[in-house]
């Protein structure tokens, strides 16, 4: 048994909140800048050039990329040799975003209750999602999610008849009716199979994927890179201003599902899609 | 070429402003959005005297992040608007001339716009640390309590901005989309 410290665990998240906030990642800067490369509009150009000055600023400057600096979703990958020492690794997680965003001054966007709506002043509770693996490691992912392109996600329970064609349709369709809202150019994570539940965690960890990566069974990656290139198309652009640049990535995460369904989930992410990582 | 403007903006700015157009924004912008736009609105229904006069001033959807020490204001691009469509038409009939966002708008909104001859810019959402530098000095005007989603008086000199609706209506969202998948098709682009 492996011990791990609860102060540890606080440390490595404030760090991360920071990190994922402030400092574009670089498959996303190097996407956005070989896109500026083969945009057909001036607007959308001088839109990619925008960004890029913006991700530039935010790193010497150590300020937020986007002031919609999310609500922290965080992906845990517990050994179960690990013991976490010193208090519950939930306050922990939860103690490191309290932390990281009052240090790194980055926004308070969470609210206590989705009716009442008072802010609770710190950014917390996060989302946190565990995963139980053999072995002593601990690797925490942590994902601020805004809420402009959170808010245009969707999901559909599809008929098993509605195959690869449904999939591709729903995805489109989704992408297209969001428009300019979720901060074009997105990445789209999309998850298939599973349950209802299963379909929208996958969308989402599929958002953590490094953009030059694909998914390895080729039909999924052929179901992406066709999916990219339609969604490139529509002509959105960046910031919906008109242009080809509308994603810069679809990544595909897929698990087994029910002989009755084809569950499919979008999950939307802004050109920052903000992500950081830690092991411990 | 980026057309320069000052707030507030008159009748004739307005009117002169097209669809597509890119500009720089100087001047006093008014912070507003979900929460604070619902507290406006209940001091309409009270009689209650609203914080800032609206007559030919802007508004500009956005929450802030906190300032670092030595800054006027934290990132602060902005907020997708159509979440503040169901307020907007009143606030339009009562002489706002001018928002900020990003996204669509609806329909009622779009022709609330075009009987009181005013504009929606949007600004580039994400580019929150570009943006913040062109504000000059920033003060909570109304409802503190509500954090980033307080009434805040920006100064602002070259705020970036494009025009993407006009007062006649026309819409920079589907013509500049309209135009690139024309484009795009005609190029059959891999």
């Amino acid at each position: 048994m492996r011990e791990v410290a609860w102060d540890k665990i606080v440390e490595a998240v404030a760090a991360c909140c920071i990190e994922a906030n402030c400092n574009l990642n670089p498959d996303v800067e190097e996407a956005l800048r070989s896109a500026g490369e083969s945009e057909i509009t001036e607007t959308g150009r001088s839109v990619l050039g925008c960004l890029l000055e913006n991700a530039c600023i935010a790193r010497e400057e150590r300020v937020a990329i986007c002031q919609d600096t999310g609500m922290v979703v965080v992906f845990v990958t517990l050994g179960q040799e690990v013991h976490i020492s010193g208090g519950l690794l939930t306050d922990a997680i939860d103690e490191g975003v309290r932390r990281g965003y009052a240090e790194g001054f980055l926004r308070k966007s969470v609210v206590d209750d989705p009716l009442l709506r008072r802010n609770t002043g710190d950014n917390t509770p996060a989302v946190i999602h565990l995963s139980l693996v053999a072995g002593d490691g601990l690797l925490i992912e942590l994902s601020p999610k805004g809420f402009g392109s959170e808010n245009m996600s969707a999901l559909a329970m599809l008929k098993p008849s509605d195959g690869v064609e449904g999939v591709r349709r729903f995805v489109l369709d989704t992408v297209d009716k969001a428009g300019a809202n979720p901060c074009p150019p997105i990445v789209i994570g999309v998850g298939l199979g599973g349950t209802m539940e299963k379909a929208a965690l996958m969308a989402k960890h599929a958002l953590l994927r490094p953009l030059d990566r694909h998914h390895p069974l080729p039909h999924l990656r052929e179901l992406e890179t066709g999916l990219l290139r339609e969604i490139n198309r529509l002509g959105i652009g960046p910031a919906g201003l008109g242009g080809k640049t509308t994603a810069l990535g679809v990544h595909v995460e897929s698990y087994p599902t029910h002989i009755a369904g084809l569950p499919v989930a979008v999950n939307i992410s802004c050109h920052v899609t903000r992500h950081a990582s830690v092991t411990l | 070429m980026a057309i320069s403007i000052h707030t507030p903006l008159t009748e004739e700015v307005v009117r002169n402003l097209k669809a597509g157009e890119e500009v720089l924004i100087s001047g006093i912008l008014y912070t507003l959005r979900d929460a604070a736009h619902k507290r406006l609105i209940r001091c309409l229904d009270e009689g209650i005297p609203l914080p800032f006069d609206l007559a030919g001033q802007v508004i500009y959807y956005v929450g802030p992040c906190p300032a670092p020490p030595g800054k006027i204001i934290g990132s602060a691009g902005p907020t997708t608007s159509g979440r503040m469509d169901a307020y907007a038409p009143r606030l339009l009939d009562l002489g706002l001339k001018g928002m900020i966002g990003k996204g669509q708008r609806n329909e009622i909104v779009i022709s609330a716009m075009k009987r009181n001859n005013a504009v929606y810019f949007g600004a580039i959402g994400g580019a929150a640390a570009l943006i913040a530098r062109s504000v000059l000095e920033e003060e909570v005007i109304a409802f503190p309590e509500l954090g980033t989603e307080a009434v805040r008086r920006l100064l602002v000199r070259d705020f970036p901005a494009f025009v993407v609706i006009d007062a006649e209506g026309n819409d920079f969202y589907e013509t500049g989309r309209e135009a690139a998948s024309a484009q795009l098709r005609q190029k059959g682009s891999p």
